[in-house]
């Protein structure tokens, strides 16, 4: 009876070592292997147990804190889209693979899709709500806008978050550097050629260059 | 018999376009609603949303497609829906044309259908040779209203008022007048009640707006994360649903111990037939909830077949008889039979799988009943058969059920159902809330209707190095792209549906990708049985000027003489064209040939007459050899017995960044030429180019979609 599966807090239960199994069928790739894997911050300590039944958590949401209860299962994507409507972050595949659902925990880009929102608790969250605005954009916002690089769009906020993620590591990356640096994430309308020359442009603008 | 069916400017409406219906009706409802008809108040066709896009109705007056508003603002209303395909961009670059405005004055209000005419549904590449033409018509009228009106107000003759800048202009009295401050006079809305008819469209060589690469207009929104996408909206209230699914395709539930529940107080539980479905405050708990009730669920049977035993199942149905569009479809020319009687016969056998749409955005639907009223917001390629849908599931008439349609996350033919609208609707009645419903991407492999799989016979006669005989005959996958491209002096199409295993229907360009692999993998076989070069084969039969043209056009950016004296140890380049929907396509490719296929290359020359957006264009060309990557070497929905084996995005593959190769394009603009949708005929030369190219590397012939070295 899944009501009385105790989940344990910071024991890496349920989607991290999920996310582990695909990682080592090399499936998912790009973000997985420094983002989301990573982030996990295991408690080696006596966990404590939570639940069954909700929780109330406390979430730093692009700076703000946010209160809610949930139950202990629910991904940090579910907490986001569904109990605190913010929506940026797209779920598309649910299960590590796709990138739609890309944010920053602690900066570093995380798939929020495979964690749990209450390992999530102490860190910062940032989301596409907290980058650019339609009225006052990013550099790279800018460049997707520029290059037409979304057709539906619903991979973009995802997209976003990965490439912003990349190009602060790599301000001067070459076309292929820029292919491997997000192939974690999906775009089904085959926007890929303009999205790598939406981040090689962006590269170029922050740097102050033509 | 003779007819050639390949110069027929507008499409004819796809077998499986529209045929696939919703998986079930709520049959409480559907007692009411014969009842309901039984008794004169209600009149519904069914079936009739299947050709909803002939039976259109469209806007009788200027004032049901043009608003201009008091901030000068044109608002124009549209049925066509928003899938990333452009059209919201390349309809507003309509109306701004013909009214002289920027494409900033521009706003679309599309797919609600309280608001906006019905135009039919996004499908067929319409919206360009159909809807564009619509929206421009209107739009010219109400510039002309526009004009009429400032005459009247200045008295001055019409034919001295001029629009320009988005400003009405009488230049020989240097008096000007904006749309917002004509729009405060009540004589404007009486002149656009009129019926659209007889204004000047601007003629391509004036064109500033169209032609022009102008950007996604929500570019900005969705780069923020702005915009609100069907699974994004929250109403007041908003319960989430889920559905109790069956294990298989084609298994009925005999039992479920919905009283299991009956402690859970913020669960609101309805069963309806074989629809079980759960309301939660969180998604979490409705899932939950579902957990809990599908341990209790017994079910019965499921749909027979495998993927093992597909191609032959399909075979061995096929349907030489019937009318209609349950019977086959022949076309020939010549004495077929003769011909291939007296010499030999070259036969090949090409098959197809079945392959899914993988959107991004699953479907989703948000439903609220208020006071009788349904409205649903959901993702379709279909608003007004969706809308249709609904009324006949819950008896409802005219008026009471409101489809609206928000910018969603990918359709590639594969929203052309109301099935998620539906179910979130008998959740929401039930749960006396509003209810967002969202398809995981399992219940979108298990649940969508799939592109449908084929087996292609074909059969051809050589005399002289020249085509004397041919056969081409299409088992289930359908008829999209089966027209003879080539001369010979005796042909035949044919087309015979099967009985499918797996629920099927319309796909980004349908069976034309099918047709044309099977077609220009043949034609290579024959070119080398004729000794000949492929792209010269092909150039010798070519009738068409236009497919000639982007057969120049590839293989010359390509340098195809060169590139085929390679070849061999490993490499090698191949070529294939095809035409559909008014619009032509050749592509070229290199590969390398390991244990695997790798696309090294492809070059892919495109025409559908006027391009009404370069960049837009450049998109949909690109994102189809894209999506035509994974039908050509990577997707296949593996089933057995009603199940998807592989139901996930980790299991099957779609392309990605690494699949990804580099691409040249040609986009031959025609201005002299009517504009054709550009989202569908560019897939369907990828595949057969890299087969044909594969076996240059490998003297092997691969007849299977995928293409697989293995087996």
């Amino acid at each position: 009876m899944a009501d009385s599966t105790k989940t344990t807090r910071g024991s890496g239960l349920s989607r991290r070592g999920f996310l582990k199994g695909i990682s080592a069928g090399g499936v998912a790739t790009g973000l997985v292997g420094g983002a989301a894997v990573q982030h996990g911050k295991v408690v080696e300590a006596a966990p404590a147990v939570v639940g069954p039944g909700d929780t109330a958590i406390k979430l730093k949401i692009n700076g703000e804190v946010k209160s809610l209860t949930v139950e202990p299962r629910t991904t940090l994507l579910d907490a986001l889209r569904n109990r605190l409507d913010i929506t940026g972050a797209k779920k598309v595949c649910d299960r590590g693979t796709c990138g739609a659902c890309t944010l920053w925990i602690d900066g570093q880009p995380a798939y929020a899709c495979s964690v749990l929102a209450i390992d999530a608790e102490d860190s910062e969250i940032t989301t596409i709500e907290s980058l650019g605005t339609p009225e006052r954009m990013t550099a790279l916002q800018q460049a997707f806008v520029n290059n037409d690089a979304q057709q539906c769009g619903f991979c973009t906020p995802g997209m976003i978050m990965a490439c912003e993620a990349f190009l602060k590591e790599n301000p001067s990356p070459t076309r292929d550097q820029v292919r491997d640096g997000i192939s974690g994430n999906l775009c089904r309308c085959g926007t890929y050629h303009g999205i790598i020359d939406a981040v090689l442009e962006a590269a170029k603008t922050m740097k102050g260059g033509a | 018999m003779s007819r050639i069916l390949f110069n027929d400017p507008l499409p004819e409406p796809e077998r499986y376009e529209l045929a696939e219906k919703p998986r079930y009706r709520f049959e409480l409802d559907r007692r009411t609603f014969l009842q309901l008809t039984g008794a004169g108040l209600l009149i519904t066709v069914t079936g009739g949303a299947a050709f909803a896009q002939r039976g259109a109705s469209g806007a009788r007056t200027i004032a049901a497609r043009i608003h201009i508003g008091e901030d000068g603002i044109v608002t124009v209303m549209t049925s066509k829906v928003e899938v990333g395909q452009g059209a919201r961009t390349e309809l507003a670059q309509a109306a701004a044309e013909e009214l002289r405005v920027p494409v900033d004055r521009v706003r679309m209000i599309m797919a609600d259908t309280d608001v906006v005419p019905d135009d039919g549904g996004t499908y067929g590449s319409l919206t360009t040779p159909r809807t564009v033409p619509l929206v421009r018509e209107a739009a010219a009228a109400a510039r002309e209203a526009l004009v009429q009106l400032a005459a009247s107000v200045w008295q001055a003759p019409a034919g001295e008022v001029i629009v320009a800048d988005a400003v009405i202009a009488h230049p020989p009295t240097s008096r000007r007048i904006t749309f917002g401050e004509l729009a405060k006079q009540p004589a404007l809305l009486r002149l656009l009640e009129a019926p659209v008819e007889g204004a000047a469209l601007t003629g391509e060589a004036a064109w500033t707006t169209l032609g022009a690469w102008v950007k996604k207009t929500t570019g900005r929104d969705i780069v923020t994360g702005a915009q609100k996408y069907p699974s994004d909206l929250v109403r007041p209230g908003m319960r989430y649903g889920a559905v109790l699914r069956p294990p298989a395709a084609g298994a009925r539930l005999k039992h479920v111990d919905l009283a299991l529940l009956k402690e859970w107080n913020d669960v609101v539980t309805v069963q309806d037939g074989d629809f079980v479905a759960c309301a939660a405050p969180t998604s979490f708990r409705a899932a939950q909830a579902i957990a809990a009730l599908q341990k209790t669920a017994v079910w019965e049977g499921a749909t027979a077949g495998t993927t093992a035993t597909l191609f032959a199942g399909l075979k061995q149905n096929a349907k030489t008889e019937g009318r209609g569009r349950s019977g086959p479809r022949v076309d020939e020319e010549g004495e077929v039979d003769a011909a291939f009687s007296a010499q030999a016969v070259t036969r090949a056998v090409y098959n197809v799988s079945y392959i899914q749409h993988v959107p991004m955005e699953p479907r989703a639907a948000v439903a609220e009943w208020v006071e009788g009223k349904l409205t649903v917001w959901t993702g379709t390629q279909r608003p007004h058969g969706v809308l249709e849908e609904l009324q006949e599931a819950f008896g409802l008439g005219a008026g009471m059920v409101r489809v609206i349609v928000p910018d969603s996350g990918g359709g590639f033919g594969g929203k052309h159902t109301g099935d998620a609208a539906l179910e979130a609707a008998r959740i929401a009645k039930a749960a006396q809330a509003p209810v967002s419903l969202r398809w995981t991407r399992e219940e979108e492999f298990q649940w969508a209707y799939c592109r449908p799989a084929g087996v292609i016979e074909m059969a051809a006669v050589l005399k002289e190095g020249a085509l004397h005989a041919w056969e081409h005959s299409n088992i289930n996958s359908g008829a999209a792209a089966i027209e003879m491209p080539y001369a010979a002096p005796h042909w035949r199409t044919r087309f015979l549906p099967s009985e499918s295993p797996l629920r099927e229907g319309s796909y980004r360009a349908l069976a034309g990708a099918a047709n044309v692999f099977a077609r220009e993998s043949f034609i290579d076989e024959l070119a080398l049985e004729a000794g000949a070069d492929p792209l010269a084969f092909r150039l010798k039969h070519v009738q068409d000027d236009r497919l000639r043209a982007v057969l120049e056009a590839a293989a010359s950016k390509f340098d195809w003489m060169a590139a085929r004296q390679g070849g061999g140890s490993g490499t090698g380049v191949g070529i294939a064209c095809g035409m559909l929907k008014g619009s032509y396509v050749a592509t070229a490719v290199r590969v390398r040939v390991d244990n695997a296929i790798h696309v090294e290359h492809v070059c892919q020359a495109f025409e559908c007459g006027a391009i009404l957006n370069p960049g837009n264009l450049r998109s949909q060309v690109e994102g189809c050899i894209i999506m035509g990557l994974g039908g050509a070497l990577l997707e296949a929905v593996e089933f057995e017995e009603g199940r998807v084996l592989n139901a996930s995005l980790k299991q099957y593959a779609v392309p990605r960044f690494e699949h990804v190769p580099p691409l040249d394009l040609v986009l031959l603009d025609r201005r002299d030429l009517p504009s054709a949708g550009a989202g569908e005929t560019p897939i369907v030369g990828i595949a057969p180019a890299i087969a044909n190219a594969v076996c240059h590397a490998t003297g092997r012939r691969l007849r299977q979609l995928p293409l697989r070295l293995e087996g």
